[in-house]
C-alpha cells in the first residue's frame, strides 16, 4: 500500500481487516469460498466504507444504502465487511457456517443483520435489485441501491431481462458491480461461456459502464465516485476485474478453482501473509 | 399422444380465442371482477402497485394501470424479472400484484418465486390467468400442475376462486393478508354463481355451498360452479348432492373438510380444474387417511398427461370436467 496516501490508505487497513476476517471464517470452517472473498476485499472496502451511507447500529434505517449481494456463496467476504462495519459483533466471527450460526455459508436475509437478500440460487439478484431501484424512487428516497454479482452470473438470461429493464426506467439509483475473478464451478469463466467484450455489452444495455483492476484501491475508489457522480439517467455499473486469493500470494499462485483447497496449517501462513502484504 | 385424424360425421367446435369467457352460453357474467375489484381497493390502499410481463390486458390489470398509471410497472416478457423485481419492491413496503398466465409463474418463474418472494416471505400477490384448463392452446398455456407446485412452497397461501363474486372478496383478503399468495385468476367475463347462495369469502375457510345426503362434493376454483350446476341436474335422478367449495388450497381448512367427510352414507367426491398429482384431491385425501375417516373416495381431475388442444367445452367433456361430464360420473358411481 506503498503509495496509497491519507483516505486511500485507511481504506487498505479496512481492506485488510476484511480480508484478515474472512481467512479467520475459512479457519472455522477450514474451507469456503475464500479466494474470492481475497479478491473482492478491496471492491468491499470501498463501498462500506467510502462510499456507502448506512447506520451500524440500525441496519434496518430506512436512509441506508441497499447492499445485495447476488452471489450468496460471497457470504463470507460480506460477513467480513459487516463484521468490520460493526453490524454484524466480531464475537459472531467463530460461527461461520456452524449449526444456529446467523452467519451461514450461503447468504439469507432472514439470517443475518445486513444481509438485504437471500442470494444463492445465481441470477436472481439483479432482478431484486431492479424492484428495489424502482422502490425507492417511488418513495423519493436518496438512498442507492448496490448489487455484487459474480461473471459466471452472466450466464444466466434473468441477468440480461434485469439489465434491460433497468435501462428502461433509467435507473440511475443503481450500482452494480460485477466481480471479474474469471472463475466458476467448472472453470475459468471465460472458457465456460463466452460473455466478453463486457463494455461493449453494457455499454449496449444503456448502462453507465466503467471497467477497473478492482484490486487497484485508486482505481476503485474513482470507480465508485465516478458511478455516484454521473449525471446520466441511466443505471451504473462497475466491471472490476480481480485477482483470486488477492493479498496471499501462495493462494494467488494456486491452481485457481471454484473452491479452494486450503490445508490446516495454510490458515496461519494465510494470515502471516496479509500482515506482511499490510505493512509493506 | 397420437395425432388427431380429422373427423368428417360431425361439427367441428373451433378453438376459442386465448382471452374467451369460460363462461356457457346463457351463464350470468361480470366482467373484469379482478381488474375492477383492484381499482376500487386501491383508492385507498395507495401501497398498492400493479405489474405484469406482457400480459396486463389479458390479466384484467390494465384496468389499474389505466386508473393509476404512474402505480403500474411493465416489466416486459420477462416473467423471472417480474417476480424478482416485485420481490424487490416489497422489500421496499410496496404491495405488487403481478400477473401473467399461470404457465409462465409456476413453471419458468418458480426458483424466483421460491426464493425472491416465498422465501424471503415478501407481501407479494400473484395473479395468473389460465389456471388448469382454461386454454385450448395446449400444454404451453395449460397451467394443469399449478396448485401442485404453488402448495409445495413454504409460505405460500393458494386460492382458487369459483367466480366473479368471489374474485372481488378475495382481492382485499389477500391484500390484508401479510405475506405471498398465489391465486388463480379467471378474467374477461367471469361467471357469476355463488351470489345466489349468500356466499361469504374468508380466507382459509371452505364452506358448504349446499346441503346433500348421498354425494359430497368437495371442490375448488371452477370445478364448484360445475358442481352446484351437476347437483340440480342429478336432483331429478334422486341424487341428493351437497357441495363443500374449498377456494382456499393452502392452509387447507381440514377442520370443515373432515367434519363434512365424516357426515356418515355419503361418497366423498373430490372434483379439481388440476391434475390428479398433487392438488385438492391428494391433500383431502391424506387427512381423511391420516384422521381415520374411511367414506368412499372419488377424485375428479385432469389426466396424468399433455393435454390436447381444440375448443374448450370439447375438452372439458374429454377429460371429466364439464358439468355433464360430472353428472354422468355421479350417476355411473352411485348406480
Amino acid at each position: 500500500m506503498g503509495n496509497l496516501k491519507g483516505h486511500n490508505r485507511d481504506l487498505a487497513e479496512r481492506a485488510y481487516r476484511v480480508r484478515r476476517n474472512a481467512v479467520l471464517m475459512g479457519e472455522v470452517q477450514g474451507q469456503g469460498y475464500i479466494a474470492q472473498a481475497l479478491d473482492i476485499a478491496d471492491v468491499l472496502a470501498v463501498a462500506y466504507f467510502h462510499a456507502m451511507t448506512y447506520r451500524p447500529e440500525d441496519p434496518e434505517w430506512e436512509g441506508r444504502d441497499r447492499f445485495l449481494l447476488s452471489n450468496g456463496h460471497y457470504a463470507i467476504a460480506l460477513y467480513a465487511a459487516l463484521i468490520e462495519a460493526g453490524i454484524i459483533p466480531a464475537e459472531e466471527l467463530d460461527s461461520y457456517g456452524s449449526d444456529e450460526s446467523r452467519l451461514p455459508m450461503s447468504g439469507m436475509a432472514s439470517y443475518t443483520p445486513g444481509m438485504e437478500m437471500s442470494g444463492g440460487s445465481l441470477g436472481v439478484g439483479m432482478s431484486i435489485a431492479v424492484g428495489m431501484a424502482l422502490g425507492l424512487k417511488r418513495k423519493k428516497s436518496n438512498a442507492r441501491v448496490y448489487i455484487l454479482f459474480s461473471d459466471g452470473e452472466l450466464d444466466e438470461g434473468a441477468v440480461w431481462e434485469a439489465l434491460m429493464s433497468a435501462a428502461h426506467y433509467k435507473l440511475d439509483n443503481l450500482i452494480a458491480i460485477v466481480d471479474v475473478n474469471n472463475q466458476q464451478a467448472d472453470g475459468p469463466s471465460t472458457q465456460v461461456m463466452a460473455f466478453e467484450p463486457l463494455v461493449q455489452k453494457m455499454e449496449a444495455f444503456g448502462w453507465f459502464t466503467q471497467r477497473i483492476d478492482g484490486n487497484d484501491l485508486d482505481a476503485v475508489v474513482g470507480a465508485f465516485d465516478t458511478a455516484k457522480d454521473n449525471a446520466e439517467a441511466k443505471p451504473r455499473i462497475i466491471i472490476a476485474d480481480t485477482l483470486m486469493g488477492k493479498g496471499v500470494p501462495f493462494l494467488e499462485a494456486r491452481e485457481k478453482n471454484h473452491f479452494i483447497r486450503v490445508d490446516p496449517h495454510e490458515w496461519q501462513l494465510a494470515l502471516a501473509a496479509l500482515e506482511e502484504g499490510r505493512q509493506s | 399422444m397420437t395425432k388427431p385424424v380429422p373427423s368428417t360425421s360431425k361439427p367441428r367446435l373451433t378453438t376459442s380465442a386465448m382471452i374467451a369467457s369460460i363462461a356457457s352460453e346463457g351463464q350470468r357474467t361480470q366482467a373484469a371482477p379482478f381488474g375492477t375489484a383492484l381499482v376500487e381497493l386501491a383508492k385507498t390502499r395507495t401501497d398498492i402497485i400493479g405489474m405484469t410481463a406482457d400480459l396486463g390486458k389479458y390479466t384484467d390489470l390494465h384496468l389499474f394501470g389505466q386508473a393509476y398509471p404512474d402505480r403500474y410497472y411493465q416489466m416486459g416478457m420477462a416473467e423471472q424479472l417480474l417476480f424478482g423485481a416485485a420481490s424487490g419492491l416489497a422489500a421496499e413496503g410496496f404491495v405488487p400484484f403481478a400477473t401473467t398466465y399461470a404457465v409462465f409463474a409456476t413453471r419458468r418463474a418458480y426458483d424466483f418465486i421460491h426464493q425472491t418472494i416465498a422465501e424471503e416471505d415478501r407481501n407479494v400477490k400473484i395473479v395468473c390467468a389460465l389456471p388448469g384448463l382454461t386454454s385450448g392452446y395446449g400444454p404451453s398455456h395449460q397451467a394443469a400442475e399449478d396448485l401442485a407446485l404453488m402448495r409445495a412452497m413454504p409460505n405460500m397461501t393458494v386460492i382458487d376462486p369459483c367466480d366473479a363474486c368471489e374474485i372481488t372478496q378475495v382481492v382485499p383478503a389477500m391484500a390484508a393478508h401479510q405475506g405471498p399468495v398465489y391465486m388463480r385468476l379467471l378474467r374477461g367475463q367471469v361467471p357469476l354463481v355463488l351470489d345466489e347462495y349468500n356466499y361469504t369469502f374468508e380466507l382459509g375457510k371452505a364452506k358448504v355451498i349446499r346441503g346433500g345426503r348421498d354425494v359430497l362434493f368437495i371442490s375448488t376454483g371452477l370445478m364448484t360452479m360445475r358442481a352446484l350446476e351437476a347437483a340440480k341436474h342429478l336432483e331429478s335422478d334422486k341424487i341428493d348432492v351437497a357441495v363443500l367449495h374449498v377456494p382456499t388450497i393452502k392452509p387447507l381448512d381440514t377442520e370443515t373438510i373432515l367434519r363434512e367427510a365424516r357426515q356418515t352414507g355419503r361418497m366423498v367426491v373430490v372434483a379439481e380444474n388440476h391434475t390428479i398429482v398433487g392438488g385438492l384431491g391428494e391433500a383431502v385425501a391424506r387427512h381423511m387417511m391420516l384422521n381415520g375417516v374411511a367414506a368412499q373416495f372419488r377424485h375428479i381431475g385432469l389426466p396424468d398427461e399433455f393435454l390436447a388442444a381444440g375448443a374448450l367445452p370439447t375438452l372439458h367433456d374429454r377429460y371429466g370436467i364439464s358439468t355433464q361430464a360430472l353428472v354422468d360420473q355421479i350417476k355411473a358411481w352411485q348406480a
